[in-house]
């Protein structure tokens, strides 16, 4: 079914029963071209792509729980190419441009909204280092304006510009940045891949790998062995341990991060914005609550709870950048597990194994990713060599010394 | 969390910072013939279990000792903490 404003229209005036699932529920088949393993907005980014731009067909994606419910479910929804480094950037805005014309090609009303992200500024030479990163930016076709500390008191008034310990000099702005429905991608991808017959097939825990003589054949799942010719692992947050049944360790750490929402507020924040003198970042939700974040509890989790000492960090953060925020009540927060990579950037590549292809380690940058990262995992599924714009994702970037390290903190999972 | 630290008790975990996974005492060496690959699983590779995770914590504001903790990854209870001197030293001895 196509969804269109008249469609809406003529279910409102005939008590919306005529409107179906969005996807199928198939049973799973015994043998598959494509496995794809994790349901996630990347896999099932993926699943579409194979299917719409490369013409493959006979596709399965494999998803231990239900569509939506894993980490594209428990994100902050932001969407942003402001990266620096040469590794990253192209692909990151290659993700900007996918999500500027996601609904009209998946038909699906996914919420992207371009309300910008400014990265405020507090130092001469925090200044310095953001006017290089604006500049890396355009190199790679992204946009960026560097904004004195007028131009933030226009459009952020609330700002605590004259704090005696960081005050407020100016921001990275890049208005083509903002958020998105978080679910409303898994759900878009899922019906989109759905009607061009890729199988989604929920409740569905892979169990272990069918490796005969070095060459991957297949999964074993809850619902019975799946025999296939390509399989994809795309489980972010469960990459090691979905992997080491497959025999293969990873330069990977999971670690929880908290997320924040408050109670719906008034339009309050225009977009995005970031703190340059501690790590938080804000946006309102189109519901009205603030939903901001900051930095990971520090050690290894797989709980998907943290601990109130990052809370207290968190909220001291928010209160030196905007001290209105104290005002708020929090309603709630979460915890997520992030695949942490040893130099903060992610994997997209084929294994040792032949057959196996891994996508994962995306740390905080995951959601932003997912139509960019389903297209290059799609293309390396396809064709067997990487996109152009993911060739630096390569698993074997540790040991050739070839690392893409944004903030340089080297291999310290924890500090990316 | 609460660490229970050999020498001074329970502590609040904020008192502490995380290194990461406690083979990092087993540093490779670097005349072995294998060194480059031995670094470079000892550097960048990491077992990241859900489970049982032995760990290096260090005590920055308190007696600046390293510990290495027994904590359960997926409900973060710790079941033992141990001075990382101590296993430092029994290793060697094993060696």
């Amino acid at each position: 079914m196509r969804y269109s404003a008249a469609k809406i229209f003529w279910q409102g005036l005939t008590g919306n029963r005529g409107w179906t699932p969005a996807w199928r529920d198939p049973e799973p088949q015994r043998e598959y071209d494509i496995v794809i393993v994790g349901g996630g907005g990347h896999g099932l980014a993926t699943a579409y792509y194979l299917a719409k731009k490369y013409g493959l067909r006979k596709i399965a994606v494999l998803e231990k729980g239900w569509i939506g419910g894993g980490n594209v479910g428990r994100n902050t929804t932001i969407i942003r190419s402001n990266y620096l480094l040469p590794g990253n950037e192209p692909f990151y805005e290659l993700s900007m441009k996918l999500w500027e014309g996601l609904e009209q090609e998946l038909n699906f009303n996914t919420m992207v909204s371009q309300r910008g992200i400014v990265n405020l500024y507090h130092t001469d030479s925090q200044r310095d280092s953001y006017a290089r990163r604006g500049n890396a930016m355009r190199l790679a076709g992204a946009d960026a304006v560097l904004l004195g500390q007028s131009e933030i008191r226009q459009l952020c008034p609330f700002l605590d510009f004259d704090n005696a310990r960081f005050p407020i000099k100016g921001g990275l702005l890049q208005k083509r940045a903002g958020t998105a429905r978080h679910d409303g991608v898994a759900w878009g991808y899922a019906r989109a891949a759905d009607q061009l017959g890729v199988d989604i097939i929920q409740n569905c825990e892979v169990e272990g790998f069918q490796i005969e003589n070095g060459v991957c054949r297949g999964v074993d799942t809850a619902r019975g062995p799946i025999r296939a010719r390509k399989i994809a692992v795309c489980v972010a947050g469960s990459s090691s341990r979905v992997m080491q049944l497959a025999g293969l360790r990873l330069p990977i750490e999971s670690h929880v991060l908290q997320a924040f929402v408050t109670e719906g507020l008034k339009p309050l924040i225009p977009g995005v914005i970031t703190f340059g003198a501690g790590h938080f970042y804000i946006s309102q939700s189109d519901k009205g609550g603030l939903v901001f974040g900051g930095d990971l509890d520090g050690y290894n989790s797989y709980a998907q709870r943290g601990n109130l000492a990052v809370v207290e960090d968190v909220c001291e953060s928010g209160m030196a950048v905007m001290p209105m925020i104290g005002r708020a009540r929090m309603l709630r927060s979460w915890g997520g597990v992030m695949d942490m990579s040893m130099d903060g950037s992610p994997i997209i590549d084929k294994t040792p194994i032949e057959g196996l292809f891994f996508n994962g380690g995306w740390c905080y940058s995951g959601f932003k990713a997912t139509p960019a990262s389903g297209l290059c995992y799609a293309h390396l599924i396809a064709s067997g060599e990487s996109h152009p714009t993911a060739a630096a994702y390569r698993l074997d970037r540790y040991r050739r010394g070839a690392l893409i390290d944004e903030v340089g903190t080297g291999a310290q999972p924890n500090l990316h | 969390m609460r660490i229970n630290h050999p020498l001074l008790g329970l502590r609040d975990a904020a008192e502490f910072t995380y290194l990461g996974d406690a083979s990092l005492l087993n540093r490779p060496d670097w005349q072995d013939t294998n060194a480059l690959d031995n670094f470079h699983n000892y550097v960048y590779q990491r077992d990241n279990p859900a489970g049982l995770h032995h760990e290096l914590w260090f005590h920055e504001h308190g007696d600046r000792s390293w510990l290495v903790v027994h904590r359960n990854t997926l409900t973060h209870e710790i079941v033992g903490v141990e001075l990382a001197h101590d296993i430092a030293k029994s290793q060697r001895a094993n060696r």
